[in-house]
């Protein structure tokens, strides 16, 4: 394993990898070890390289090397009333003792929480990096103004690259207040009710932050202005519910039942989409747009692509045992001609092929 | 010497030729444009300092039609020039002598509204305001607005990112796109984003939206839709220094607040707009600002409470809160009059697009009014101050000669402090053919490289848009000559990192 303290150590790892041909796995905590395709590689862990390197509030921005964990950012902001708006899950944060998600883990995998319905995902947050591509050139995208159209949009394109364009040394981040009011109310219902309500609720402008069906009830979080939560509370009826932060955050982190399924299949469709194309549905997300299925290993994996597929979006093999991993690839396959773009686009960054091979797709 | 260019024009000749008797075995005679008459109206987009004309433009009506140009124009190696209603400021959308314009003016169908999952898929040649007029009836609304969005179609938006003075809350372009069809310069067509909340692979529409036409021709975008807010209002504050005006903008934001728009002008902005529109404008003010709040009732009369309490404890001379929607719209009718009514006061100007952060607003002023005296010049600011985005509009007469050069040099000064004081070169026009100098300033050697790289990926033989967005290495070792020969280095006094 090596281990980076800087972004000299990941500049001379690089290198050395791209000059020996040997592949690297980019790790910050690891605690996403279970998401993509199989790890590969001798371990670069740049967890160390960590800490904020700029904070400021009233420019909406804050700035910090690849292993500060989320925790770490989360409390700063917390500080100032602010917050990462996309709510990303910490997976193991919380536990005493461990560091939880790194915001260039956080990044690399590009997965968003309960809140990015209404405020958007990990990419719309991300203003600029500083990467390191395969050649172990030091790259700087993007930057720390919230409006910057010079130059193609890197930086974007790196939230959910999961490390294969380039090690993530440092961050941007556009960050947010954190609602005055929030309230959380429970429906009962099943889901097609569910689904056909939180669309309805979605073209109306009501302060929606998070969704969640399980089980036959739906929970609904509302967030704003103190007047505007109070007035979407009357409106829209349902029960209130006792400490809905320990709720929220459960979903957050998957810690929630609904998410104990392994295999564990996520489906990001249409949020209109109905649910009777297959069985096995867990919980619904995202007003709709996010739907979590559990799986069977010796399933039929194909129909659940293509299922996801024939709804208008696409399936992720999001968990499951190394045994299925091993045979199934955890992305849908691209087309052709959108497979080479990305062998392209991936040469273009990382001709060697020496970043996380195999973690995205198999082909590269 | 004399004998190359003649056989550089023969070349041109032949291949002008070979092009039109390619072109017309696909495209009808009604979808051509030949010869200099119908090819004067596409010689420069909406910055016309900068005009090229072009050996023909193609005005294609299906996507099939799109594909034969574009592998017409990759067989014969003729460049290919995207344009939508040519609106652009940057010259992005400016003809290239050896090439074709493809203009998407005709894909101008709305091809559906989907009232229940919020969104609308359109062709690119659809305006701006278009969208959300068809989306009105079911109380919703796209809600990127670029002041141009009378004009502008979304194709245009998406290859320059548009944003619009709604997108400190609302996003810019690239936050309400869910997917676009794109065909290459090989005119192979590529299905990128979805309808889902994201799709299998890259996030290629990141990296295709702000594009500027360099790496695929857009045929089909689906927009997403939003609640139209019940009611708006906006506050209107004075100011007796623009330093003051800046500090409040800040204190807007540190009190936790994100209006719907945040909107800054200058004296001399007020005084070219105020004749024009009678918005009602405090004259004596160095700068105003305008706040909007948008949402439920309740929320609105919270949020203008919080935000005239701020803007009082930040100094300012005088605060209105609009009464109506008439006076609401009012209000904004000078702001959004500003670039015409500036123009009504000199017979041309030229509108920059910095962007720096919001606590270096005042600095930034205070060092374009020495550079009005500088380069002999007026300039008026207009600012989308919520998200640091500063248009100043340099005041000059291109009938006057010399006047026009120092135009630029005053812009490309402000464009060169907006990167020093760690901004950007363009918020939203894109950098076109305007700032592809400035772009040797904002990036270096390592950066420009990795672009070229992106750009070959999509488009190996170079031909959409060649010239434009990213500048050859080559390009920026003569721009840096250039300044190094006028010996005096830019900003000596600010720390470079």
């Amino acid at each position: 394993m090596l281990t980076a303290h800087s972004l000299d150590d990941i500049v001379a790892a690089v290198r050395n990898a791209e000059a020996a041909h040997t592949p690297l796995r980019i790790r910050g905590a690891g605690s996403k070890d279970f998401y993509g395709g199989l790890l590969a590689g001798e371990v670069l862990d740049v967890s160390a390289h960590r800490g904020i390197v700029a904070y400021e509030p009233t420019e909406l921005y804050i700035t910090a090397r690849c292993g500060t964990p989320l925790a770490e950012i989360e409390a700063t902001l917390a500080e100032k009333g602010q917050m990462l708006a996309f709510e990303p899950p910490h997976f193991g944060g919380t536990k005493a003792g461990s560091i939880g998600a790194t915001v260039g883990g956080c990044v690399a995998a590009g997965l968003s929480g309960p809140r990015r319905q209404q405020a958007g995902a990990v990419r719309d947050f991300v203003l600029g990096v500083k990467l390191v591509d395969g050649t172990g050139q030091v790259l700087n995208f993007g930057g720390q103004v919230m409006k910057n159209v010079a130059g193609y949009d890197v930086s974007r394109v790196i939230a959910g690259s999961l490390g294969t364009l380039g090690v993530i040394a440092e961050l941007t981040l556009k960050v947010l207040p954190k609602p005055v009011a929030e309230t959380t109310l429970v429906f009962d219902c099943d889901a097609t009710e569910a689904i056909a309500r939180l669309n309805d609720w979605g073209g109306q402008p009501l302060p929606i932050s998070a969704s969640f069906w399980y089980d036959g009830q739906l929970w609904l979080r509302l967030s704003g202005a103190r007047a505007a939560v109070a007035a979407a509370t009357g409106k829209l009826g349902g029960n209130a519910t006792v400490n809905p932060e320990k709720h929220w955050i459960s979903i957050r982190e998957q810690t929630h039942p609904a998410f104990a399924a392994n295999p564990l299949w996520r489906l990001a469709v249409p949020s209109t989409a109905p649910t009777v194309e297959l069985d096995g549905l867990r919980a619904i997300e995202w007003g709709g747009a996010l739907r979590w299925y559990a799986g069977e290993v010796d399933g039929d994996h194909a129909a659940v692509r293509a299922a996801a597929a024939h709804l208008g979006g696409h399936a992720v093999l999001y968990r499951a045992p190394e045994s299925l991993r091993c045979l199934e690839g955890a992305f849908t396959s691209l087309p052709p001609a959108m497979l080479a773009l990305h062998r392209r686009l991936k040469k273009a960054f990382d001709p060697q092929g020496i970043l996380n091979p195999g973690r995205l797709y198999a082909e590269f | 010497m004399a004998n190359m260019a003649q056989n550089g024009n023969n070349d041109i000749c032949i291949e002008l030729a070979t092009l039109e008797r390619r072109l017309r075995l696909f495209l009808p005679s009604h979808c051509l444009l030949l010869g200099e008459e119908d090819l004067r109206p596409y010689e420069c987009d909406g910055l016309t300092a900068y005009r090229e004309l072009p050996l023909a433009v193609c005005l294609p009506e299906t996507e099939a039609q799109v594909i034969d140009v574009l592998r017409t124009c990759h067989s014969l190696g003729v460049p290919v020039v995207a344009r939508g209603a040519g609106t652009g400021l940057s010259g992005g959308a400016m003809p290239h002598a050896h090439g074709v314009v493809l203009s998407l003016a005709r894909f101008n169908k709305i091809l559906r509204v989907d009232r229940a999952a919020r969104l609308a898929v359109v062709q690119p040649g659809v305006r701006n305001l278009a969208v959300s007029e068809a989306a009105a009836p079911f109380g919703l609304y796209y809600a990127p607005d670029p002041s141009s969005q009378i004009a502008c179609t979304l194709g245009g938006n998406v290859a320059e990112n548009s944003g619009g003075v709604h997108c400190l809350k609302y996003g810019l372009t690239v936050h309400n796109v869910l997917r676009i069809r794109v065909v290459s310069i090989e005119g192979e067509v590529f299905e990128i984003g979805s309808e889902a909340s994201d799709a299998a692979g890259y996030d290629l529409l990141a990296l295709m939206i702000g594009s500027e036409g360099m790496l695929g021709v857009v045929t089909e975008v689906t927009v997403k839709l939003v609640p139209k807010p019940e009611l708006a209002q906006v506050v209107m504050a004075s100011f007796a220094d623009v330093a003051r005006a800046g500090d409040a903008v800040a204190a807007i934001i540190a009190a936790g607040i994100i209006p719907a728009g945040l909107e800054m002008m200058d004296k001399a902005a007020t005084a070219a707009v105020e004749p024009f529109v009678k918005a009602g404008y405090d004259m004596n003010a160095e700068a105003i600002l305008l706040c909007e709040s948008d949402g439920t009732p309740e929320e609105v009369a919270e949020e203008i409470a919080r935000v005239t309490a701020v803007l009082n404890a930040a100094g300012a001379s005088d605060i209105r809160v609009s009464q109506s929607e008439a006076e609401r719209l009012r209000f904004w009718a000078g702001r959004k009059a500003a670039f015409p009514a500036v123009g009504r006061i000199t017979p041309d100007y030229y509108c920059m697009d910095g962007t720096i952060p919001r606590k270096r607003l005042a600095e930034m002023l205070s060092s374009i009014a020495a550079m009005e005296s500088k380069y002999g010049l007026r300039c008026a600011n207009v600012f989308h101050a919520g998200d640091g985005n500063l248009h100043p509009l340099i005041m000059y007469d291109a009938s006057k000669p010399g006047d026009w050069e120092r135009a630029e040099a005053f812009g490309a000064e402000i464009l060169e402090l907006s990167v020093a004081l760690g901004g950007s070169i363009t918020g939203e026009h894109g950098v076109g053919i305007e700032k592809i100098n400035q772009m040797c300033v904002q990036y270096a050697t390592p950066e420009l490289e990795a672009f070229h790289r992106v750009k070959a990926a999509f488009d190996e033989s170079g031909l959409l848009n060649p010239g434009k967005a990213v500048p050859s290495l080559h390009r920026c070792a003569e721009y840096g000559r250039m300044h190094v020969h006028h010996g005096d280095v830019k900003f000596p006094e600010l720390e470079r990192f």
